[in-house]
């Protein structure tokens, strides 16, 4: 179901243009990555921050209200680019255990983050001047930190093709989490 | 002229052993990255600082003194997984127009950066003037080339 509707997708005349073309995959990749610099730089200094180890003279409420926006301009021009890339070939990042892992540990972050506005941060008037504040909020930005290291790690890994579905023999472990179907042939 | 110490970088133990192995190039890659997540956050809560956006409400001087630590750690990072990046491939870099690109602004945005940049954020306190604002520009404009550049390697 999901297979079929990707791989129309990536038969669709923009999706085979993007792939194939000579400037615009490549300037979309690279926007791509620089929007690392702002997004996932801006969120590293206020996970630091959190965490209790950068910027213990500025009040956290500094960051999540002075700098935040900047990091959710990163996050809108890197979702958009993401989106663009994914649309260039589905059905090979879906099947990419790489790709795979950092969408879960995307998702992770994202509720992290969630977690942390809707809760710790709630208070932080109380903590906020603190150069080093309480556990939980310390936990949130060492969560944060992880998750997006990983992200960033994977990210860069799903331009290798190690683990594709059409390289078999493959470990069972590795078919499985790429959901490759193999066997059937 | 310079193309025979290419050929001896990409000779060296560290550069053969990077090219041979599967896995060391995309790990350092994606060390790599991660530096420039640390240099790019560090940099942009001064430069941002510096044009009167993102943490407007402390002064520059402190700002710049917290985040020079990691400005260094991020710098640090992507020389040392940089470095053996450009060994394993020295030779294509040698014939790539964006490698040069990064290789003369490089020592330009660090020249300007513990120069100039550094030394105009320590005598900034409240709102920064014209100076702060060209300095803060200039920083995110050189970076930004040589990060742009950086990442056009692969694809020149």
């Amino acid at each position: 179901m999901i297979e079929r509707l990707l791989g129309w997708l990536g038969e669709t005349p923009w999706s085979v243009a993007l792939l194939e073309s000579l400037y615009a995959w490549p300037l979309v990749e690279s926007t791509h990555v620089l929007a690392l610099g702002l997004f996932v730089g801006t969120t590293a200094m206020m996970d630091l921050r959190l965490v209790g180890i950068a910027f213990r003279g500025v009040p956290v409420q500094a960051f999540t209200g002075r700098l935040l926006p900047w990091t959710h301009i990163g996050f809108a021009i890197i979702a958009a680019t993401g989106v663009l890339l994914f649309y260039s070939q589905p059905l090979r990042y879906y099947h990419n255990v790489f790709f795979r892992v950092k969408v879960l540990v995307l998702i992770a972050a994202g509720i992290n983050a969630f977690v942390f506005h809707r809760r710790a941060h709630r208070n932080a008037a109380k903590w906020g001047a603190d150069a080093v504040p309480p556990r939980a909020v310390r936990a949130a930005g060492a969560v944060s930190l992880a998750a997006w290291t990983v992200v960033v790690v994977t990210g860069r890994l799903i331009a290798y093709n190690w683990f594709d579905c059409d390289l078999q023999p493959q470990p069972d472990w590795v078919n499985w989490a790429a959901g490759c179907a193999v066997g059937s042939e | 002229m310079l193309e025979p110490f290419f050929r001896w970088c990409e000779s060296t133990l560290i550069g053969s052993a990077v090219a041979e192995s599967v896995w060391a190039f995309p790990i350092l890659a994606a060390l790599h990255l991660l530096g420039l997540c640390v240099l790019g956050g560090a940099l942009l809560v001064v430069d941002l600082r510096l044009l009167g956006a993102g943490l407007t409400g402390q002064p520059v001087a402190r700002l710049a003194r917290s985040a020079r630590r990691w400005l260094i750690t991020g710098l640090l990072t992507m020389v040392a997984t940089g470095i053996p990046l450009f060994l394993s491939e020295a030779i294509k870099a040698y014939y790539n127009t964006s490698f040069w690109v990064k290789m003369i602004t490089l020592p330009v945005a660090l020249l300007f950066t513990f120069a100039v940049r550094e030394r105009v954020a320590r005598e900034e306190g409240g709102d920064p003037g014209v100076r702060g604002k060209v300095v803060g520009a200039v920083s995110l404009a050189l970076w930004f080339t040589v990060a742009a550049a950086g990442r056009w390697i692969g694809f020149s």
